[in-house]
């Protein structure tokens, strides 16, 4: 009899738990949105692309100092996943991806207001600090036997590489042999640009393509073997507030505390190149 | 009365609690299936890169679920059959890397057999270098999946009675004759689930090729390999892609299970 109340208790805890379960279903996407309303500081939520992952949390820092009634959280990850989640309603604030592809992608979704690049990127060819494959110049490459590694062309910086290979096989100085042969010693396509860091860091590779920003985060370990601006990609990383956001004021405001000499200071910091309004 | 009521309550209960998870399970799936149009599915199984990343992964799925099952049964036997010192420490070891990050579990796999790794340093004069080989594709796969193998294959023999073994020693059966043709036969049904759940995780396996192995198509680019780069440019893709795999996977552990059941029943 005993178990069988206590059978039958347990049995009304799952059905309110199940029936509240269902009904909140409608309410529930939005309830997480809002932030449980307290005049505790306002959050605001910044996707930023993984390559902003150290300047951005120095920033996020700087500014919360200055700022107490803000509080900044950053979510990072690849620009086309940030792109990805924005379109499928993230609550986000601030939107700042590392090409200008999927900042248009979403502003044609109607999701983001006017967008704006503030900070510039470039590639670099990177060996180990231990140079086990003897690479010097760019020339080196293509010396056969040589591992080189590069991040997949669906990713932004191996578009980038690419589009730099496409551009020195039109020069005279190194022509199509010379790019057909560095693509023959490619490898793998890496998943994203931290990917070929790892794998130069561990003496895995002999050379990467890379930003100057991911060189600049591992300069004990890594050489850096200049791209001469004649071939280089200029990667433009445009930011914008979205138009979901609850708080567009702070929104707008870190928006241009990036954009300010502060913020352009921390990003030169890293390796980026400012820009100048 | 009251037990008549208690059973049926239990199967309310129960049924209530399954069900919800069926379509925990179920539903995120259908999701997959209903998102992308089933002719953009067949277009993306017959594109040639596709193709080729399912090739690999039904081959080096393969071979390492082989390989698993040929290392991991003499691991999950002496587990199972011998008390010695540091036994619960192995056994321990054995069930680690279901706990590593893959991608960790990549990392730790390139410290030792990279080319400056703690074994791969004295590999390199030898002429052999395994990252980014599809050698390399087969032992992060093994890495991450023997667990399920192992640990099933060893409940399977605790399980089993040792009189079935000492009846076949007193018959002056080998060792080796008692394992094949008394106990490989009694616990094959067990055996089974073990690789098919091996096999399952070598399928999803991401992280660690992708740091181990890297990812070249044809060479190391698997099936998740290139789900995850596809989902870098391309959703749609990206998910076309998923639901190949999730139907190949769903075949084979089905197949699987199918045989484990005519072996059971």
């Amino acid at each position: 009899m005993r178990h069988s109340q206590r059978a039958l208790l347990l049995f009304i805890l799952l059905c309110t738990l199940f029936l509240a379960a269902c009904g909140s279903t409608t309410t529930s996407t939005t309830s997480t949105v809002t932030p449980t309303p307290s005049p505790s500081p306002n959050t605001l939520n910044v996707f930023a692309a993984a390559s902003l992952t150290g300047s951005f949390t120095a920033i996020a820092a700087k500014y919360q100092q200055a700022h107490p009634n803000v509080v900044i959280k950053l979510n990072f990850a690849g620009s086309q996943i940030l792109e990805q989640q924005i379109a499928n309603g993230a609550a986000a604030d601030v939107f700042a991806s590392a090409d200008l592809a999927n900042m248009t992608k979403v502003s044609d979704a109607g999701l983001v207001g006017v967008s704006q690049v503030f900070a510039k990127n470039r590639l670099t060819v990177i060996t180990p600090a231990s140079n086990p494959g003897h690479i010097n110049t760019l020339h080196d490459l293509a010396n056969k036997g040589v591992k080189v590694d590069i991040a997949a062309p669906t990713v932004p910086a191996g578009k980038y590489s690419l589009q730099v290979l496409a551009k020195m096989a039109l020069s005279p100085q190194y022509g199509p042999a010379y790019v057909k042969a560095v693509k023959a010693n490619f490898v793998s396509l890496e998943t994203d640009v931290k990917a070929v860091v790892t794998k130069v860091q561990l003496g895995e590779v002999d050379a990467g393509y890379v930003y100057v920003t991911d060189a600049a985060a591992a300069k004990d370990k890594v050489t850096m073997i200049p791209i001469p601006d004649i071939y280089n990609v200029i990667a433009q990383y445009p930011i914008a507030v979205t138009k979901g956001s609850t708080h567009a004021g702070d929104a707008q405001a870190f928006m241009q505390y990036i954009l300010s000499k502060d913020g352009q200071d921390v990003l030169q910091q890293y390796g980026f190149i400012a820009i100048n309004p | 009365m009251s037990n008549v009521w208690s059973r049926w309550l239990a199967r309310i209960v129960v049924g209530i609690l399954a069900g919800s998870f069926f379509l925990f399970i179920g539903v995120p799936l259908v999701a997959l299936l209903l998102r992308e149009p089933p002719a953009l599915l067949w277009a993306t199984m017959q594109q040639p890169e596709v193709r080729q990343a399912l090739e690999l992964s039904f081959l080096t799925t393969s071979i390492s679920t082989f390989l698993t099952v040929l290392f991991g049964l003499p691991v999950a036997f002496v587990l199972a059959r011998m008390q010695f010192r540091g036994r619960s420490l192995l056994e321990t070891l054995v069930t680690l890397p279901i706990v590593f990050p893959p991608v960790v579990a990549g990392v730790a796999l390139l410290l030792t057999f990279g080319r400056f790794g703690l074994v791969g340093r004295y590999l390199l004069p030898l002429g052999i270098t395994i990252p980014f080989t599809t050698l390399a594709v087969i032992m992060a796969q093994m890495f991450v999946s023997s667990p399920f193998f192992i640990n099933t294959a060893k409940a399977g023999l605790e399980q089993l009675d040792k009189r079935y073994e000492q009846a076949a020693y007193t018959l002056r059966a080998s060792p080796f004759y008692t394992f094949r043709h008394v106990v490989l036969p009694l616990i094959r049904p067990i055996l089974l689930s073990g690789i098919g759940l091996a096999w399952a995780r070598a399928l999803g396996e991401l992280g660690a090729t992708i740091t181990f192995a890297g990812s070249f198509p044809g060479v190391t680019q698997t099936m998740p390999v290139a789900v995850y780069i596809a989902a870098e440019s391309d959703l749609d893709t990206a998910v076309a892609l998923s639901v190949v795999l999730l139907a190949v996977s769903f075949g084979l552990l089905l197949a699987l299970r199918l045989g484990r059941e005519r072996l059971v029943g």
